[in-house]
């Protein structure tokens, strides 16, 4: 059996363990061996983001330390796959430091390793563009692409999908009523396509927007892409 | 005592009941803190009128789309500017010759204060009582308006939206569009205060003001206005506006004194071919503004039209040194305004006073730290979600999202304080226990245990648990660990090293 890393983030660790447990669940299923390495925290965003560089990359090098050695590792959050590719060599640089291995987010995983995967879900679904997935990582595709493989999912695009949503990792408690009011632009975006799940390849924003609709008791049910995929996985789904 | 203003246009002035507050009519008060700067920028009645404004008009068919003529434009456009930056000594000692040589006066200014004396001191010789503006966000950096004032100098602003704001004593809420937090029928009812009864349609409430500023134009000893593109081979001074009241402000008065920054120069005059559209459609999807006035000096002997003398007043305040910073690409910007209409944090502050800055925004975050006295806005750069949005959106490609990095980095790195102190303690040692598997499991069991043992409301009033509980449920956390508990039978692969 092949063997994948899979890099669950912090978030997964504190707030939101269901995309990482899905992503390994149907990397499994699909004939992967997945390890989930027990020194992996974090990849460092939150002290870049607040302005402390060299503890970034303390952070940045202990991942390193630990993922170094896979050939494939696989994230659930498309920020934290950003950070690490376009801040991490850089803030590595002038350390000693293992060599970066190939890195991929979820969505890019299954398209490149499994592009005919069977998947069925009866839903209308609209999905929210990640900001560094899509600007920093560059990635806009593979999720759709995913999506698209989906018997019986409708995909309902909102208006600025690729609006932020208002979390911004440490932002979002500096600034919490400007980041809520961001909250609320999207959840008025999602709302207005009446569609079933609100779907995104972040857990950081859609924890913050779970948070945002719970608090103003608005009916918005969000579904990270890979527990999308295990709930759409079919029996015999491994292509 | 006040006296009465010898102008046309701010007639009634005094009839005005807009509630402005302190902070939208001269930014940042002293010890308001950002967070609550934001706070009251959100809390202002029109703010969420203007937020839906925003996002219209960053949407199709108004919002800017970087097709490929226009990906080519802004190729071309970014790499005059990076020309200029690079070469800027020597377009600036062009500039000058050629300003000079069609028989133009320059004035280099170090400092905001330095300017306004200068241009005081233009305005005294010339025996100068009514002066009239065109839009321009540098003589708003300077404070210019209020120091001629103060001296006994009338200042009337022509640009439509600028002479809105002067009539409420606000600051412009964004780069292109100074009142664009107010809707045509705040306008109506603010022109309704002066003794103007107008429908509440753009083109009657322009109307009037025409009509108003009018016996201004006439009478004016001075016209004062901005600079787009100075073209360093020629000594023409650009300037693109679409009411005409540039031409107005130029041609007509004694004296005309243009201000701009040192860095707002192109190599040739022809690369307003580039410029100009790339300007214009970055900031309103135009292919060009109505109007453009080119100027290479003041009027000849054998011209009717046009002033006797034309000054120059080139300022520094903090760009020079800029250049040689890691920030250096911002002084590419053409001040369009496309980062701010493309920022989601700009749109739901409702514009840019919830900055406290003269420019706000993505471009206002970076610049507004490194531009007059240091310090004053150190802390703007935390105020976005590094979201990216600026980066697509800018016309000179300035990476500006990486400049907010680098400006936080420098930001934390010279503050002082016991909140100061406190951070750098609380992000070494995050460094230090999260590297370390032992204590960052340790972490992990303790926020499940906590999620598990103390109820929600409890831990709502947690520091940071408190900043995101204001308008936000707590996450799960007695979840926290659930994925490593099933995860555990991997352990034995994951080898130390």
């Amino acid at each position: 059996m092949k063997k994948v890393a899979l890099f669950s983030t912090c978030i997964a660790d504190f707030a939101a363990p269901g995309p990482a447990t899905a992503a390994k669940d149907v990397l499994t299923r699909l004939g992967w061996d997945v390890e989930v390495p027990t020194r992996q925290s974090c990849c460092g965003q939150p002290a870049l983001n607040s302005g402390f560089p060299d503890e970034a990359a303390k952070l940045v090098t202990s991942w390193l330390d630990t993922f170094s050695r896979y050939e494939h590792v696989v994230t659930i959050a498309g920020s934290c796959a950003a950070m690490l590719l376009h801040h991490g060599p850089e803030l590595v640089a002038k350390r000693r430091h293992k060599p970066f291995p190939k890195l991929w987010e979820f969505s890019q995983f299954l398209v490149e390793h499994h592009p005919d995967i069977k998947l069925h879900f009866d839903a209308r679904v609209t999905y929210h563009d990640s900001c560094h997935m899509t600007r920093m990582l560059g990635e806009r595709t593979t999720p759709r692409q995913v999506l698209s493989k989906v018997d019986g999912l409708t995909l309902v695009e909102m208006a600025d999908s690729d609006t932020c949503c208002g979390f911004g990792g440490t932002f979002s408690v500096k600034f919490p009523e400007v980041s809520t009011a961001m909250a609320d632009m999207k959840l008025g975006t999602v709302q207005e396509t009446a569609a079933d799940y609100l779907v995104s390849s972040d857990p950081g924003c859609l924890t913050h927007l779970a948070a945002r609709a719970k608090d103003q008791k608005k009916n918005v049910k969000t579904l990270h892409l890979a527990e999308l995929v295990q709930m759409a996985l079919r029996e015999d789904g491994s292509a | 005592m006040k006296t009465p203003l010898p102008c046309s246009a701010l007639k009634g002035k005094d009839g005005v009941t807009a509630q402005v507050p302190a902070f939208v009519a001269h930014g940042r008060q002293p010890g308001q803190s950002l967070h609550d700067l934001t706070k009251d920028a959100l809390a202002l009645s029109y703010t969420d009128e203007t937020r839906e404004r925003l996002r219209m008009l960053d949407r199709p068919p108004f919002g800017v789309v970087w097709d490929d003529e226009h990906l080519k434009l802004r190729d071309q456009g970014a790499a005059i500017r990076r020309e200029v930056l690079a070469h800027l000594d020597d377009y600036l000692a062009q500039f000058i010759e050629r300003v000079e040589a069609a028989g133009g006066h320059v004035h280099r200014a170090a400092t905001a204060a330095q300017a306004r004396a200068i241009i005081t001191t233009i305005a005294r010789d010339n025996d100068v009582k009514l002066a009239v503006k065109s839009k321009s966000m540098v003589t708003e950096e300077i404070e210019l308006n209020a120091h001629l004032e103060s001296q006994g100098i009338a200042v009337v602003e022509t640009d439509l939206g600028e002479h809105i704001i002067q009539l409420r004593g606000e600051r412009p809420s964004q780069l292109v569009g100074p009142a664009t937090h107010l809707s045509t029928q705040d306008v109506a009812d603010l022109f309704h205060d002066i003794g103007e009864d107008i429908e509440a349609r753009p083109e009657p409430l322009a109307e009037s003001t025409r009509t108003r500023l009018r016996p201004d134009f006439r009478d004016a000893d001075m016209g004062i206005t901005g600079v787009n593109f100075g073209a360093a081979d020629t000594g023409t001074l650009v300037i693109v506006s679409n009411e005409g009241n540039v031409d107005l402000a130029v041609t007509h008065p004694r004296v005309h004194v243009a201000v701009m920054g040192m860095e707002r120069l192109i190599p040739r005059l022809a690369d307003i071919g580039t410029m100009v559209p790339l300007l214009c459609y970055a900031a309103a999807d135009h292919v060009t503004t109505a109007y453009q006035t080119l100027i290479t000096g003041p009027a000849r002997a054998h011209e009717s039209d046009g002033p006797q003398a034309l000054h120059v007043v080139i300022l520094d305040n903090g760009r020079d040194a800029m250049r040689s910073t890691e920030y250096s690409e911002a002084l590419a910007c053409i001040r369009c305004g496309n980062c701010q209409m493309s920022c989601p944090v700009f749109k739901a502050l409702g514009g840019g006073h919830g900055y406290g800055s003269v420019y706000g925004g993505p471009i206002g975050a970076v610049i507004s730290p490194l531009l007059g006295v240091p310090g004053k806005h150190d802390d703007l750069p935390f105020l976005c979600s590094l979201c990216g949005a600026c980066a697509d959106a800018c016309p000179a490609k300035i990476p500006l999202p990486d400049l907010l990095l680098k400006l936080r980095v420098r930001a934390t790195h010279e503050a002082t304080g016991p909140a100061a102190a406190l951070e750098k303690t609380v992000w070494r040692t995050f460094a230090r226990t999260w590297t370390w598997p032992f204590t960052y499991r340790l972490m992990v069991e303790g926020a499940r245990l906590a999620g598990r043992l103390v109820p929600s409301s409890l831990l709502a009033r947690l520091p940071l648990a408190r900043d995101w509980a204001n308008g936000r449920a707590l996450p799960p956390i007695s979840l926290a660990g659930n994925l490593r508990r099933t995860a555990k039978r991997h352990r034995k692969g994951d080898r130390h090293e």
